[in-house]
């Protein structure tokens, strides 16, 4: 078997062993980089002279005495919007091509600790806004699984990466489904820890209410392990939640007999692809088979979600995005003045897709509208979380799709920001509540396209959702299958 | 008509802490650029703020002394607008639910006592600073500044003059320094003031429009700009015009208030909720630690001296007006000096020389026990109060004792008899005319005669035995 196609459980368990170096991982791992990424294009920046040294140190601590930390040696690709020390990280913007942070995020930190390995910086749409990975600021990602299609996004390069196994395993991050569709749509597992969870230190805002970091691996067990390096409190972000985490990898193989699945009416609509459907219900079949309990429940308010999300996140990221003016660092465009100076940078710096939701939250947050829309917005966020506290009261977690459709064309959506903005339908909700989800692989259409299963759980019960989402991935193949590079 | 001007004023006080309110940068002043920075404060991408505790506790503080109610749930919002030395472009303030409101600080004007009411006390961080030296077609921006912490309090539309208005600054300058919240310093800009004005036609209920003035930096200023600004409303108005709703900026320099250009249009902050901090929850039991810690305020102060020490109001006003001024005070009074006697000597000699040298009560040179040393020798008749004034000089420029002054330079009085007896005769033997007239009944010229003895004795003379001797001599 190839290095490369191996899991973070597999390499660990090979290194610690040493029948593999892990210099000899992140070798492979690259020469994989060299056969299939000009077609991908997962990347934004290789680290390839970084990581050889990473897996040298990573090396010698292996052959130390005591035991290895779980990522050491472990090769990883982290999506370009988390600070990386010294290594260029530009949230696939213009306006940050040359921005070198002189900081760490927390959760590349907290790898840096353990002794990860990192293989680059992955392609997104610009500061995550998108479903696709198209509003890159450099280049569009494939999907491995049909190079003429998009990955999903804004997480696109991290779940082609690892779907075309360019990496072990992956950084993402999620602000209205960011990782969990660009992981179904690439037949990869994607989670969106519960908010606060996970640090956001160092993670380029989008919008910061919402946002936040996960894994997207080859399997449930991965993201159960990336999950515990990286969740817990830190001090350097105020909305992370002073709860200590536990062992995720505990809730794996537990029996889910007898575990109440949710299934939300709201979310089984007319609209959603008949194959998507199709292998949605028979997961959810073969959960029942294994013991769980399918019970029907209302998420009353989901019609609303995506209006309200796109009122907060907008609103969110058009303050956000106010630092980038050319003054301190990234891009700047000269002008005879300030005021020109401010201008042409900010329009040639960003992208068409950031500059509308610039000018729809900067719309939303005016005086006089304020009340009409960020207001009303929070009120209806108040009621969707609330949605699902209700819900939760009957069951232990909800299952729903994942996306509405498979992979889609490159192009096929570009120019409709509409039918873009309904690829999240599913995912939104989850992050307005701030509830944790896992996107994991549920079947393939005919055009053999992988489909993705959401499984929501309560907040900071992100081990209920690993439990079901592993039990189904023993029951199941969809995760063995690899995609035709 | 007679016209009534309405003022309310907005104090932005930088705090004393070691740190900014949202990193742990220092905030001390006058280095360097940018050398008091890091990625937080520079607003770099993926940082977050991070309240700094100490920056809540003066809020708080402040919030208690000047009877404010506390929010117990409280929250920081952003102020978006665009602006070089504004690196994120918001600035992290509180807009609904502030930390303190409902307030008040009284002030006396003209032996009257009023209440002026505190509208609200929030936290938010300063901005850097632009600076426009001459290089070429450059600016440059310092952001030490940024991040530092900043009390804005907010009055109520109370003040009914310029002079209010600069007791209200005084007295909450005061209150702050006695906190040690703020140290005050207008010049270095850590106490700032802009000035909400308006005046109506007096009895009339409604206000009139309101002109903000802005760049409002000393005690001085603050009346100043005032004075000139509802003058300028009164004429508007007197000369059948109306008063535009705008924000004027006060030059000191020419002394007049002018529109700010390119800011007729109201700015929009677009205040929203700060995602980046979790709402600060106090605890009851905290405040209660924090107002069983604050100081003796100055109203209270200035109560205690008066009815304790039997100082005059005014005195006591001026003692308490400075923490340190009061404390001095108290020090010289514990080392044995009498009350009166320690508050006028303050408040003359000692305020004149402290003033020479630009010095205040933190760095006096004289120690209070020196006062009180000096005024035992007054008080036994070692030294006169002339020579004290001597003498006083003497122990504030070097430190010495009193007592070891008048030592040195022989200055105790002369209190015997025929010493003096000797000096006035020879006195009057030197002016025969003069003591002529005097004898005649030129009451005026026993004066001369004192001061001649005097400038004989070098002013050792005991003056209550000179004249005394003199009346005898009259008489002889």
């Amino acid at each position: 078997m190839e290095l490369f196609r191996l899991t973070v459980a597999e390499a660990r368990k090979l290194l610690d062993k040493r029948e593999i170096s892990a210099t000899e991982l992140i070798n492979s791992v690259y020469r994989r980089i060299d056969a299939v990424e000009d077609r991908v294009r997962a990347f934004i920046t290789l680290t390839k002279g970084q990581a050889a040294g990473m897996a040298r140190n990573a090396g010698t601590k292996i052959k130390s005495a005591g035991p290895s930390s779980p990522m050491l040696g472990v090769p990883f690709a982290v999506k370009d919007n988390m600070c990386t020390k010294g290594i260029l990280t530009t949230c696939a913007s213009k306006i940050l091509f040359n921005f070198t942070p002189p900081y760490e995020s927390t959760v590349t930190s907290r790898l840096n600790d353990e002794g990860y390995v990192l293989v680059g910086k992955t392609n997104m749409d610009e500061f995550a806004m998108g479903s696709s990975t198209e509003n890159s600021g450099f280049h569009v990602t494939r999907n491995p699984w049909d190079l003429k299609r998009i990955p999903g996004g804004s997480s696109g390069g991290s779940a082609a990466a690892v779907a075309a196994d360019e990496c072990i395993a992956a950084l993402g991050s999620d602000t209205g489904g960011s990782i969990r569709q660009p992981a179904a749509l690439c037949g990869v597992v994607g989670m969106k820890p519960t908010y606060g969870r996970v640090s956001r230190y160092g993670l380029v805002a989008f919008a910061s209410s919402l946002d936040q970091i996960g894994p997207i691996t080859k399997d449930v067990r991965d993201s159960a392990l990336l999950l515990n390096s990286i969740a817990g409190h830190d001090p350097l972000d105020s909305t992370s939640a002073p709860v200590s985490a536990p062992d995720f990898t505990a809730a794996l193989g537990r029996d889910i007999k007898g575990l109440r699945i949710g299934i939300p009416g709201e979310y089984f609509i007319e609209g959603i692809d008949p194959e998507v459907a199709r292998a949605v219900r028979d997961a959810i079949r073969k959960l029942e088979s294994l013991g769980a309990v399918p019970v029907e429940v209302s998420l009353p308010h989901t019609g609303y979600a995506v209006a309200t999300y796109y009122v907060l996140a907008t609103s969110e990221a058009s303050s956000n995005l106010a630092r980038y003016d050319g003054v301190k660092y990234g891009f700047r465009a000269e002008g005879k003045d300030l005021m020109e100076m401010y201008m042409k940078t900010r329009s040639q710096g960003f992208g068409a897709e950031v500059k509308r939701r610039i000018m729809l939250g900067t719309y939303a947050l005016s005086s006089g509208y304020y009340e009409a829309y960020y207001r009303k917005a929070l009120q209806v966020r108040t009621l969707i979380k609330k949605d699902f506290e209700e819900a939760f009261k009957s069951v232990d977690v909800i299952v729903t799709p994942t996306s509405p459709s498979a992979a889609f064309k490159a192009g096929e959506k570009a120019d409709d920001p509409l039918q873009m903005y309904l690829s999240d339908i599913f995912t939104i909700s989850v992050n307005l509540a701030g509830v944790p989800a896992l996107s994991v692989p549920c079947g393939f259409t005919p055009d053999n396209l992988p489909v993705g299963l959401q499984f929501i759980g309560k907040h900071f019960d992100e081990e209920s959702v690993l439990q079901l989402a592993y039990a189904y991935e023993q029951a199941t193949d969809w995760h063995k299958r690899d995609p035709d590079l | 008509m007679k016209y009534e001007p309405v003022i309310g004023l907005e104090v932005h006080a930088q705090m004393l802490t070691e740190t900014k309110i949202f990193c742990g940068c220092s905030t001390k002043f006058g280095s360097e650029p940018n050398t008091q920075t890091c990625p937080v404060c520079i607003g770099m991408p993926g940082v977050l703020p991070v309240l700094n505790k100490k920056a809540l506790e003066f809020a708080v503080r402040t919030g208690l002394a000047t009877g404010c109610t506390i929010s117990l749930y409280s929250r920081f919002a952003r102020k978006n607008y665009f602006y070089p030395d504004l690196p994120k472009g918001y600035q992290i303030s509180q807009y609904e639910l502030p930390i303190c409101e409902h307030g008040r600080i009284s002030i006396i004007v003209d032996g009257t006592v009023r209440e002026i009411g505190i509208t609200r006390i929030h936290m938010e961080e300063d901005a850097g600073k632009n600076i426009h030296e001459d290089r070429g077609n450059f600016s440059f921006i310092d952001l030490n500044r940024a991040g530092v912490p900043l009390m804005e309090i907010v009055s109520e539309p109370d003040l009914r003059s310029p002079r209010e208005a600069v007791e209200y600054m005084k007295k909450l300058r005061a209150v702050l320094r006695y906190l040690g919240v703020c140290d005050g310093n207008m010049e270095e800009g850590s106490l700032r003031c802009d000035a909400n004005v308006s005046v109506r036609p007096s009895g009339q209920k409604e206000f009139g429009v309101k002109v903000e003035i802005k760049n409002i930096n000393s005690f001085r200023f603050v009346e100043k700009a005032l004075d000139y600004e509802i003058r300028r409303q009164i004429k508007v108005l007197g000369d059948g015009g109306k008063i535009i709703q705008e924000t004027r900026l006060w030059d000191s320099g020419m002394g007049v208030t002018e529109s700010m250009r390119g800011k007729e249009e109201a700015h929009d902050y677009r205040y929203f909720p700060e995602p980046d901090l979790v709402p600060m929850v106090v605890d009851k039991k905290w405040t209660d630690e924090i107002r069983a810690s604050l100081p003796e305020l100055p109203d209270v102060k200035q109560a205690r001296f008066v009815s304790g020490y039997g100082l005059p109001e005014f005195d006591a006003d001026l003692l308490v007006s400075e923490k340190a001024m009061a404390d001095w005070f108290e020090a010289a009074v514990k080392a044995g000096g009498k009350p009166n006697s320690v508050s006028n000597w303050m408040k003359g000699e000692l305020v004149r020389l402290l003033n020479e040298e630009n010095k205040s009560f933190d760095d006096c040179p004289l120690a209070p026990e020196q006062l009180a040393g000096m005024l035992k020798l007054i008080d036994n008749g070692t030294i006169s109060g002339k020579i004290a004034k001597t003498v006083f000089d003497e122990i504030y420029k070097t430190g010495k004792e009193a007592e070891v002054v008048v030592k040195e330079k022989g200055l105790v009085q002369i209190s015997d008899s025929d010493e003096i007896e000797k000096a006035v005769d020879d006195v009057i033997a030197k002016s025969p005319g003069e003591f002529e007239r005097f004898k005649a009944g030129e009451e005026k010229l026993a004066g001369f005669f004192v001061g001649q003895v005097m400038k004989l004795t070098k002013g050792k003379a005991n003056p209550r035995i000179v004249n005394e001797l003199l009346k005898k001599k009259l008489s002889s």
